[in-house]
């Protein structure tokens, strides 16, 4: 690989720097893993605390059958594609700001 | 005929595409992990093709027409252990650059012990989740043309032992791949005819939620094969509260004679002598069951202004044949709301429904982020960004599968209620299109079949090649022989893809009883509390230490494991679980198995500190930093 960063062992550089890039990584998965978990643990307490507004009809389905057997796909198709996009920007950000700190 | 010929179609296929994609495969990595060159596409459609077993082929609609929206959490989870896995898992395990989990046990940790630990994980899950695949071959077959039990084992096994054997993981990618869009067209396909013929999905369900307190009712006459005791717990007749007539076509023996309804605390007991009495039954007899009220202390049970009434539940010690007439509500369906609702007889039948929706959920979850045979797949992908790729493809792929598998669900609950008598709604999938009229109905019951096929075998196709690497590459070349060259691990791959491969058909005839959702999720539950939490703090806690993860994956796995045996056997009344919390946390235990392997993981650890590897830092960042850092290599490619 053309763009090694320094390979001599420097233990204090390492785990600086890998304090800074798992802290940014952590963050994202974390808030995506939130909304995420938000959803799928909230619908069986929505479905137990009002089950009036979880059997509103909507197009042939119930609103709870609409979520989970429907909804449900296309939202983790959406929240994973927006991580994966947050996610490789984020690398590519850690390069770069690291790079620029190993050449100063 | 027109189904075996789609079966043998498929098989042929998959043995043709293995030899063709095999001519390829030459190197230890094409072997192993298909010389990483998999292109996200292909990949995705072989992670897909692989992850969607029988129990999602067959098993999810088939639930989902016995327990109604309670089941749709089935199919959400198994697709919710994708998000998690890109979430936390699917970047850094690709980064790290091991082949296999027990090369990153050891690369993580240092440990050659752990390595044999995590090996044994593998065989482990990889022989729990075989065995269902075995089984559902063998009932397929069965189904299909009348075959008996092995030959659907024998045809499966063989097929995809040779195909594995062969070519390895490189010889087995293009086959998944091709297999799982098998599946999704015979999956999808046939719904859009059935939904023709006979209604579409929203009108089904519509017409369910307006006829509240109904059950679907018997569309023919017909003779119902009933299991006996040895087959509990599907030999149970639980008939609705109301009048009807069942004539045994064959002597019979009764084992137990109770009400459907679960009685509540403080309702007397029922006497149901005078209806049908346990005990045997001549051939011929026709016996008129009434519905019977449910009292409290004499005095007639009201609810919503109406009297409570049960049907008798009956328990078969042998096998029985019942004669049903045409509209009558089917026994062993759940009443329409019931099934429409959250909180069926699924996930209320302890009385704690949310922890068991709960308790499900994460066992799903972790499950399927800790499954051995889906995780060998990230390393086919040439670089992290491209795994990350790979998972969204895989998400959206069998996202649009388990879309379709609740259709069949709920429309087959209309049109082929015969399955609920049996206790066969596993069935439904191959059923089902053969109520289309004329030879479609053919037709398409060969297009299930051939998915069907396509589903037992991309998964086990899966599980082999994951078992055959753990000997070849862990215990062979790692433990055994590590001077060995590439050429000897291919040879080493080879021999234990064929033992492998004969133990699980063997394993496969010994099980024809278990049921096939029961033996997923031991497997699912063992994973979740194992390997997930392994991979999750290895991959995210640079203070895990070798100790502590193999202490806390045996406590997790080991208490799942007791829980789930403990809870079968109190089902087959062995002993008995006197508390049904305690019940409830046995038959869905990852709602504390897995914090609890978390929580032990983390505090022995702490607790052997000092072992934490020197170059821990190091480690970490081959795992985190992204790869144009270059702390990313090839762990194991050194030594090919």
């Amino acid at each position: 690989m053309s763009n090694h960063v320094d390979q001599v062992l420097n233990p204090e550089r390492d785990r600086a720097l890998l304090g800074r890039v798992m802290r940014r990584q952590v963050r994202l998965s974390l808030g995506v893993a939130s909304v995420f978990l938000g959803i799928v643990l909230l619908l069986p307490v929505f479905n137990l605390y009002y089950p009036e507004l979880a059997s509103q009809k909507i197009g042939g389905f119930t609103l709870t059958w609409l979520i989970l057997g429907v909804l449900f796909y296309p939202i983790t198709w959406g929240l994973s594609a927006i991580f994966i996009r947050k996610s490789n920007a984020l690398e590519d950000a850690i390069e770069r700001d690291e790079k620029s700190g190993v050449a100063h | 005929m027109i189904p075996l010929l789609f079966v043998i179609l498929v098989t042929v296929a998959t043995v043709l595409l293995g030899i063709i994609a095999t001519k390829r495969a030459q190197s230890a990595s094409d072997f192993f992990v298909a010389g990483r060159q998999v292109s996200v596409f292909m990949n995705a459609s072989a992670i897909s093709g692989e992850y969607l077993s029988a129990a999602s082929f067959m098993g999810v609609a088939g639930l989902v027409m016995r327990f109604g929206y309670d089941a749709m959490w089935y199919p959400v989870g198994y697709a919710a252990g994708y998000l998690f896995l890109l979430l936390f898992i699917a970047g850094p395990l690709r980064r790290f650059g091991a082949y296999t989990i027990p090369d990153f046990a050891e690369g993580r940790f240092d440990s050659p012990l752990f390595r044999k630990i995590a090996v044994s994980f593998v065989m482990f899950i990889g022989f729990f989740y075989t065995m269902p695949q075995m089984k559902a071959a063998g009932v397929t077959m069965g189904s299909i043309m009348q075959w008996p039990y092995w030959v659907g084992i024998v045809v499966v096994g063989a097929v995809i032992t040779f195909n594995v054997a062969l070519g390895g993981m490189k010889g087995i990618t293009f086959v998944q791949a091709f297999q799982y869009w098998v599946k999704a067209f015979a999956i999808a396909v046939p719904v859009f005819v059935i939904m023709s013929v006979y209604g579409s999905y929203t009108s089904t369900l519509s017409k369910t939620a307006a006829n509240a307190s109904g059950f679907p009712v018997l569309v023919t006459d017909g003779t119902y094969k009933i299991n006996g005791k040895a087959k509990a717990p599907t030999n149970v007749v639980a008939f609705q509260a109301v009048e009807a007539d069942v004539t045994f076509k064959s002597s019979t023996v009764i084992g137990k004679v109770s009400p459907s309804r679960k009685p509540e605390a403080g309702e007397d007991a029922l006497v149901l002598d005078a209806i049908i009495k346990a005990g045997s039954i001549p051939s011929g007899t026709t016996i008129h069951l009434v519905p019977v009220v449910v009292t409290r202390d004499g005095v007639p049970v009201e609810k919503d202004g109406k009297t409570v009434l049960t049907g008798v539940k009956l328990e078969f010690d042998e096998p029985a044949e019942l004669a049903l007439a045409k509209g009558l509500p089917v026994p062993n369906a759940q009443k329409n709301s019931k099934w429409l609702a959250p909180f069926g007889t699924l996930t209320s039948k302890h009385g704690y429904p949310l922890l068991y929706t709960y308790s499900l959920i994460i066992a799903l979850i972790c499950g399927t982020a800790g499954l051995p045979h889906i995780l060998v797949r990230f390393y086919t992908n040439p670089d992290g960004r491209s795994a990350k790729k790979t998972t969204f493809w895989v998400m959206v792929l069998i996202g649009v599968f388990y879309f379709f598998t609740p259709i069949w669900g709920a429309v087959g609950r209309e049109f082929i209620p015969g399955l609920y008598v049996p206790n066969k709604t596993d069935y439904v999938v191959i059923n089902l299109p053969g109520q289309v009229p004329g030879i479609w109905g053919d037709v398409l019951k060969g297009v299930t079949s051939a998915g069907a096929f396509a589903a037992f075998m991309s998964t086990f196709s899966g599980l082999l090649v994951s078992m055959s690497g753990a000997w070849a590459h862990d215990i062979y070349g790692r433990i055994l022989q590590p001077e060995s060259s590439p050429t000897q691990r291919i040879s080493a791959f080879k021999v234990a893809a064929i033992v492998i491969g004969v133990i699980s058909m063997v394993l496969g005839l010994f099980i024809e009883t278990f049921d096939i959702a029961m033996l997923v999720g031991w497997a699912f539950a063992i994973a979740a509390a194992s390997y997930f939490p392994l991979l999750l703090l290895g991959a995210w806690w640079r203070g895990l230490t070798a100790t502590g993860a193999a202490s806390g994956m045996l406590v997790g796995g080991l208490s799942s494991l007791t829980a789930i045996i403990l809870f079968m056997l109190s089902d087959r009344k062995v002993v008995t679980i006197a508390d049904p919390l305690v019940k409830s946390l046995c038959e869905q235990p990852a709602i504390w198995t897995v914090p609890l392997s978390l929580l032990v993981m983390y505090v022995v650890s702490l607790a052997t500190r000092g072992s934490i590897p020197k170059d821990v830092d190091e480690k970490m960042l081959r795992l985190h930093a992204p790869e144009g850092l270059g702390y990313s290599k090839d762990y194991i490619s050194s030594d090919h």
